[in-house]
Formats: structure tokens, sequence, C-alpha cells
């Protein structure tokens, strides 16, 4: 398939608000991103020019935001909407190895959605984890460093080799990953096994190390996972915010060689995945 | 017949509370100096037509487990009276 045929849709809902650079990564990389409210895949308060269904698409993507004003829990009321009419369409997607994207708030939808970690099933009934409130209980908001540490299954990350680290920015407030307390020694050595740990935080020795390198707490300092076929993909840090090396907080000092951002490789992955398979 | 269900919703053992932990430490720093643990809860009060008190009790408990909890974290207790 040819990039410019690769049909994105960005999902929104109230409260959304990184779709603008989530659809413009794509879009710079020459591929056909759209935004889509939810009602348009749920056909309610829409024309018939606006419906949409999720098998128009090559890729979903949640952007950040604070979706339904964050009620409930983040992410919740967003998830719940999407399962109301959904889900079977949404496993079909997933079953078809098609991409799936959550960033930051995005992440917290498809962990509440069951999506994410996706270790026996595609879609679980209830989550099998939690992005909780950060250990500081503060909103943190700075660039994060995340060293990349899968193997290969994430199609998210096939062009950031093995142990890089990059630098990718975090604003949150809810993004402590917890798995069931008795059983999260098991997620983990699962969640290894199966190589769906993507992004881990470090300090910038590349070692694990607690905050403020882990700016909220998560659970073996995990950044980012993917599901078991490694299709569906969330991380609490945002690449659409270093796409470009002038959004680098320090990109004066070390000098502009490139206008490469560590984020971007993320969607350029994505891309050649779908050009590739599809 | 119309019931009122209030729905407490509380961590787990274990699960840390940011919230409750600040609220503790801002308590101690204007003298309370008494209190030994602060915890947070929330709750969500529903007003739901149903037949019977029963009925109320499984919906609530569908709506905890489907939207209003989150199970690795969470607990819930319901309590239910007739309007």
């Amino acid at each position: 398939m040819k990039i410019e045929d690769v049909k994105i849709a960005v999902l929104r809902i109230e409260g959304t608000n990184c779709e603008q650079e989530s659809l413009d990564a794509f879009k710079r990389l020459g591929a056909n991103p759209e935004f889509v409210h939810l009602k348009q895949l749920l056909n309610i308060d829409c024309n018939k020019d606006e419906k949409r269904e999720i098998s128009q698409f090559h890729c979903l993507m949640i952007p950040g935001g604070f979706s339904a004003g964050d009620y409930i829990r983040a992410g919740a009321i967003f998830a719940a909407r999407i399962k109301s009419k959904l889900n079977k369409d949404l496993v079909e997607f997933v079953k078809q190895e098609y991409p799936i994207l959550g960033i930051c708030n995005g992440f917290q939808v498809l962990i509440e959605l069951g999506l994410l970690p996706g270790i026996d099933n595609i879609i679980s009934s209830s989550p099998d984890a939690c992005l909780n409130i950060n250990d500081s209980n503060r909103f943190e908001c700075r660039p994060t460093l995340l060293k990349h540490e899968n193997n290969g299954k994430c199609i998210f990350t096939s062009k950031i080799l093995k142990n890089e680290i990059r630098l990718i920015p975090s604003a949150h407030a809810e993004g402590k990953l917890l798995f069931p307390l008795d059983k999260q020694k098991k997620y983990i050595k699962n969640l290894e096994e199966n190589d769906q740990i993507v992004f881990r935080y470090v300090n910038p020795d590349g070692n694990y190390e607690g905050y403020p390198w882990n700016p909220n707490g998560s659970i073996s300092n995990i950044a980012g996972i993917c599901n078991r076929i490694g299709n569906v993909f969330g991380l609490m840090p945002h690449p659409e915010r270093s796409y470009y090396k002038h959004q680098h907080p320090d990109w004066t000092i070390t000098k502009l060689n490139s206008n490469l951002g560590d984020g971007k490789a993320i969607f350029e992955s994505v891309l050649d995945y779908i050009c590739k398979r599809f | 017949m119309m019931y009122e269900a209030k729905v407490k919703i509380g961590l787990k053992k274990g699960v840390s509370d940011p919230e409750g932990a600040n609220t503790l430490k801002a308590l101690h720093l204007l003298g309370f100096d008494t209190v030994k643990e602060a915890k947070t809860n929330r709750t969500v009060d529903l007003l739901i037509e149903a037949k019977n008190k029963d009925v109320v009790k499984k919906k609530v408990e569908e709506m905890c487990q489907r939207l209003l909890t989150n199970p690795v974290i969470h607990t819930y207790e319901i309590k239910i009276v007739e309007k």
C-alpha cells in the first residue's frame, strides 16, 4: 500500500486536546489522517456523509487530553462509550492486525477498554491494569527519558534500536501503571516473556531510577506496553510533541544538525508497517 | 418504586493514596497532629427506578464492574434506601 492511501482515524470526544499535533505527525509523513469524532463511529447526531466505520481505516489513534473531563477515572468514560457499541468491530480490527495507538489519555483509554495489556485475550471484559494517580499527587509535565526495550514485537518502534534512549515529554496526573497487587510479579514476568514491554523510564545514564526520572511511580519503571500481537501500543509520554528536534528543550545547546525529533520514529514505524503489511 | 443507591468507592489495601497522604500532611501542618491516617473515597449517589431492592443491588453491582470502579485498585460498598 502507498503511504498516501493509509487512512488513520484520530479519535476524539469532548476533552481530547492533542489531536492536532497527532494528526500533523501522520500528515507530515505523507499519510492520510482524519479527525473522527466518536459519534461518527457510533452513528449519533451525524449526517450521512459524516458517518464512519472502523473498518474504513488502517490505523486508529486515541490522542491525549482529558476526555470527558477525566471524570470517574481518566479514560473510563471514553472507553465505556467505545465499548457500548464498537466492541466487536474493535476486536475484528485488532485480529486483522491493524494497529491501534494510544498516547497519554489514549493509553488510559486502551487500559480501561481492556485492549492493554492484552496478555491472554485481545480484549478483556474488565481492566487488567490501571493507570493510577502519580505518586507525587501532582500533574507531572517535563521531558522524560525512555529506554527502548522491545525486541521487535511492537510494530510502533521498529525504527528505534533496542536499548536506545529517547527524550519524549510526559504530561499527566494519572500515569502510574499498576497490575492487581497480588499478581504484579506474574504480570511483569508475562509481559517480559511475551516481549510486550516497549519503553521504561531511565535516568541520563540509562539506569532505572525512581522519581523524578520515573515521573509517576509506575511499576518496574514501565512507560509503554504493547499487546501480545504487538499491534496495540500505549504509552504515557507524548511522541507527537517531539516530532522535530527544535521541540527538544536542549536543542540550542546540542546544536541542530538535523531537525529530527525523538518521537517521529514511532509514526514512521507504524506507517512503514501498514505500507508493507496491507 | 424509587431507590437511592449510595456507592462508596475506596482503594484496595496496599494501593497508594497520594491524595490521602497529602491531606494528612496538610492537616499536620495546620496543627491537627492527632490525625493518624487520612483516606480518600468517592461516593456516587444514584436514583434508580426498580421493582425491588434486589434488582437495584444487581444493577448497581454491574455498574460498578463496568464503569464506576477499576477492579485492579478499587473496592466498593453499596447502600440502598427506598425513596
